[in-house]
């Protein structure tokens, strides 16, 4: 059978060594490109058009866009709009990563915690430099809620900051987990189909084609969950409280 | 003169006549409308068991590996072994308690303070978890 963790390896396609650093072109990397095309091709032809009455694929963008701008409306508020821009590309990024990497064959770079663990420490940093400009040194205030007495703080303080610390670590382990964890299961199923061959094969291929359709409810989950929290930071930065 | 034959730019200056003083107003109106944030996001994460179980784990573990990792670091610098290390994983377990106190209460984990208005704030979206 298998190896059901073989699809995440890592393989080079051109190999880039930039003194003594390796900055090859991964297949990792050749992946988070043709998202990215794909992502820029879907939005800009299919609003090409520009039409008042949307057809289909116009108006998949734009339910797209409504989605994300609902959500940072919701959760961020008016002051919110000027980072629509970043949570718009963030969220589009993880879902079509996620998506294109249900395409039997193709590499999922969302179940890397690397990956995951960048995006969710550049949201972090971010987050923190936009909470600190807005509020300045009002921001340390977060750490301590009011009305506690002031006896406490040497065992609140620090407790509110790994509280605030693990925030990157829970965003980047939620996503990866899920990814990795859902194709891990889908090909411990393929190579069931595989060994059990033409007579006994049909059952885990009915599940595997159920876990396909489960795959992308998580894959569009993983994707709203990371923005949504994204937006929630955000609107903790903003309004501090 | 002749300009105001032209019925394009006639038009023009009636549309213009009209919203010119009202138009910062009616920006301002459209952006009211949104202007509080509600914290109705959460809400709508999944409710599952299964789902709810592998939040509420990831905050406690992680919660709880940041503070053992402050605290290693700690005993690092200060070459302290292993006293830091031991203080920090209380402080990292308790801090994932309180995440998970959060996670559960809705607020997805996000830190910080929790006033009164939580519970004000929470009465327009409907369902908290």
């Amino acid at each position: 059978m298998a190896n059901p963790f073989e699809q995440f390896e890592i393989k080079k396609i051109i190999d880039i060594p930039v003194a003594g650093v390796d900055a090859s072109f991964t297949n990792s990397a050749a992946f988070m490109v043709i998202t990215v095309a794909v992502v820029t091709l879907f939005l800009t032809m299919s609003m090409r058009g520009r039409a008042l009455v949307p057809g289909r694929w116009q108006l998949t963008a734009e339910l797209c866009y409504e989605f994300v701008g609902s959500m940072v409306r919701d959760n961020v508020g008016a002051e919110g709009r000027k980072y629509f821009p970043f949570i718009f590309t963030l969220f589009m990024f993880i879902l079509f990563g996620n998506m294109i990497g249900l395409i039997p064959g193709s590499f999922t770079f969302t179940s890397h915690i690397i990956v995951t663990f960048g995006m969710a420490i550049a949201v972090f940093i971010g987050v923190t430099i936009i909470a600190l400009v807005r509020h300045g040194f009002k921001f340390f205030t977060y750490f301590f809620p009011d009305g506690v007495p002031i006896v406490m703080a040497p065992l609140l303080v620090p407790i509110e900051i790994v509280s605030y610390l693990s925030r990157p670590v829970t965003l980047s382990i939620r996503l990866f987990a899920n990814m990795m964890a859902g194709h891990t299961m889908l090909k411990v199923f393929a190579g069931f189909i595989v060994g059990l061959g033409f007579i006994g094969g049909w059952a885990p291929l009915a599940v595997d084609v159920a876990l396909t359709g489960f795959e992308v409810i998580v894959s569009f989950l993983q994707a709203y969950v990371f923005t949504v929290l994204t937006c929630l930071y955000l609107h903790d930065a903003i309004h501090l409280h | 003169m002749s300009m105001e034959k032209n019925p394009q730019v006639q038009e023009d200056k009636i549309r213009k006549d009209a919203s010119d003083e009202d138009f910062d107003t009616r920006l301002r109106r459209a952006r009211g409308i949104d202007a509080k944030p509600g914290r109705g996001g959460m809400s709508a994460l999944p409710k599952g068991g299964v789902a709810l179980a592998l939040r509420i784990g990831t905050e406690l573990v992680a919660a709880l590996g940041v503070g053992i990792g402050i605290g290693l670091l700690l005993d690092y610098w200060l070459e302290t072994k292993p006293w830091f290390m031991v203080a920090f994983f209380f402080i990292g377990a308790a801090a994932g308690f309180l995440n998970v106190f959060r996670a559960a209460q809705g607020f997805g984990g996000v830190g910080g303070n929790i006033p009164g208005s939580r519970s004000s704030e929470s009465k327009d979206d409907g369902g908290e978890e």
